[in-house]
């Protein structure tokens, strides 16, 4: 499988420069790029995603909520037909375990936790780590 | 003092409500961008996902909804003046979907599953709402690509769209790398279009005809009297710049594959998964999950389109105008609704507006043009959210009318000619 990079051109800082217990600096902008090139293309460029198809990320209850459901769902996708203040969504979420490391998915997840409409915590590379580790066993 | 404040808060509160209620049934009517003689009226709104509408030739409208409305899924619009000016709105059917077709006295209804009938009276109206005839069932619901479009021919026959459930049959929908399968197991029981009665209960797939495959998904679709032959729009695949962007650029991928119109026989193959079709090179080029490069052709025994538009305008409703109201250029083509995009990002959005495709001895004869625009409120869409409106479904009255139906809001149009 391709890795983002391919995608991307790929330059944003490694790993080392983000600290694993909250956002360190550039974190936002890191998730911003990541958002742009790997999740906007279905979820749109404001996160309304798309109605009856991909579920809008804005005020996210999934985006939100527990930490090691929302990191499960980037690492495996979802194709559970997703329901959302009663709308339904159809089409499926591929995982993006293979394409992006675990510093990306943390990154991306703590831009999205903090915009759009979403209040939550920050997510580092050490809960996302520690679910792919669970994944494998 | 204080009684008259009391009364003029009251009438106040009156006035702003009854203009509020005004305004708001009726939206201004220069939304729609029409070409000149051309009128539209708003008959009804806030109805929700007003998918496919079919009109009696009395002029009784039924709307199929993909989501219930007040636990109704088929909502009746009945013209109580003649004029066009007021509605009465009910609604019968505890089951949501898309399609709704009316032929020689049933109403025909889809779910995402089954298809149903309706005995009709000489008034168009549905004899028993609460029993209908189950005439299909079991078609494949899988999300993805899940509405069932339905039309009739002149013989008791009934066409249905079954959808893919799947972008490009990779081993991994939608997934960066992942191969196709080959041969596609999903084609057996969907990505086509099967035949079936119309005056036979309970049938399966087994009973009906599997009458063309490789489609990855019709939702217009409508039968063309001139050659008696089955049109259908295909909603070309997504994601090639996301999923192969070392062969296939962000433009690129906005306009490719093209959104195709086939006209077709029983057997034919339109190709997919293994080619789409290129809009601008006007071949069938083999999809990169399937060894292609953007430029080997492919599909030998596949069918061509007989028209392409530019792609992920997502062609949701089509109809042939068999009417006299509209002037002589439009009598015998086609209308088509396209729903609009969402894969052209980070490209601006496109289509959001009805398009006229002139035919000629029952082919496509001439450049398309755009017919009915704005229903977005705005040209500038970056993600189909914004869309105030997104036009679905299309149906011609018995005076030659178009209607018109909108899946965001639930807003139904009845546009007219009149040259005066």
């Amino acid at each position: 499988m391709l890795g983002a990079g391919v995608v991307c051109g790929n330059t944003w800082p490694t790993p080392a420069e983000a600290t694993l217990s909250g956002p360190g600096p550039g974190t936002a902008q890191r998730g911003q790029k990541i958002y742009q090139q790997t999740c906007l293309a279905c979820h749109q460029a404001d996160a309304g995603g798309v109605p009856g198809m991909t579920p809008p990320l804005q005020k996210s209850p999934y985006v939100q909520g527990p930490s090691v459901k929302l990191i499960g769902i980037v690492l495996n996708g979802l194709n559970d037909g997703v329901e959302i203040d009663g709308e339904s969504y159809s089409n499926p979420m591929p995982p993006f375990g293979a394409a992006l490391k675990d510093q990306e998915i943390a990154d991306v997840l703590t831009y999205l936790r903090n915009h759009f409409g979403n209040k939550a915590g920050p997510i580092n590379v050490k809960q996302v780590s520690q679910i792919r580790l669970g994944l494998k066993k | 003092m204080k009684k008259i404040n009391i009364y003029g808060v009251l009438v106040l509160v009156i006035i702003a409500a009854s203009s509020f209620k005004f305004a708001y049934r009726y939206p201004p009517k220069s939304a729609l961008k029409l070409p000149g003689g051309f009128q539209v009226q708003v008959i009804a709104d806030s109805l929700g996902a007003a998918r496919h509408l079919a009109v009696t030739g009395n002029g009784l409208i039924y709307v199929k909804l993909a989501k219930l409305k007040n636990g109704k899924g088929i909502i009746v619009l009945r013209d109580l003046k003649g004029d066009g000016s007021a509605y009465k709105k009910t609604g019968f059917g505890n089951y949501i979907g898309t399609g709704i077709y009316i032929k020689d006295g049933w109403l025909y209804a889809s779910s995402n599953t089954d298809i149903y009938r309706y005995r009709l009276n000489e008034k168009g109206e549905v004899i028993d709402t609460a029993h209908a005839e189950k005439i299909v069932t079991g078609l494949l619901d899988r999300h993805e690509h899940n509405s069932k479009s339905i039309v009739l021919d002149n013989n008791g026959f009934l066409y249905v769209n079954v959808g893919a459930y799947s972008n490009a049959c990779q081993l991994q929908d939608r997934a960066q790398g992942s191969p196709g399968i080959s041969p596609c197991p999903i084609l057996d029981s969907a990505a086509g279009i099967w035949q079936f009665r119309t005056d036979k209960d309970g049938q399966t797939y087994g009973d009906g005809v599997h009458y063309a495959t490789g489609l990855r998904n019709v939702v217009g679709l409508d039968w063309n009297n001139d050659m008696d032959q089955l049109f259908v729009m295909q909603h070309g695949r997504d994601q090639l710049f996301q999923l192969d962007p070392k062969l296939y650029d962000a433009k690129q991928g906005a306009e490719l594959p093209a959104e195709t119109m086939y006209a077709l026989r029983n057997g034919d193959n339109a190709g997919w998964p293994y080619v789409y079709y290129d809009q601008f090179q006007k071949k069938k080029i083999v999809s990169p999950e399937y060894g292609g490069d953007g430029r080997k052709t492919g599909g030998e025994n596949a069918i061509d389109p007989v028209a392409a538009y530019p792609g992920h305008m997502a062609p949701d409703g089509l109809v042939f105008y068999t009417g006299t109201m509209f002037p002589e250029k439009y009598r015998h083509g086609a209308f088509i609704a396209f729903h609009g995009s969402w894969n052209r990002a980070p490209e601006k959005q496109k289509g959001y507006f009805v398009v006229f495709q002139p035919f000629k001895n029952g082919k496509p004869d001439g450049n398309w043009e755009v017919f009915a625009d704005n229903f977005a409120g705005s040209d500038n869409i970056s993600s189909p959210g914004q869309a105030l409106h997104r036009p679905c479904g299309l149906a011609q009255g018995p005076d030659g009318a178009l209607y018109v139906s909108d899946d965001a809001k639930g807003t139904i149009y009845r546009i007219t000619y009149d040259a005066r």
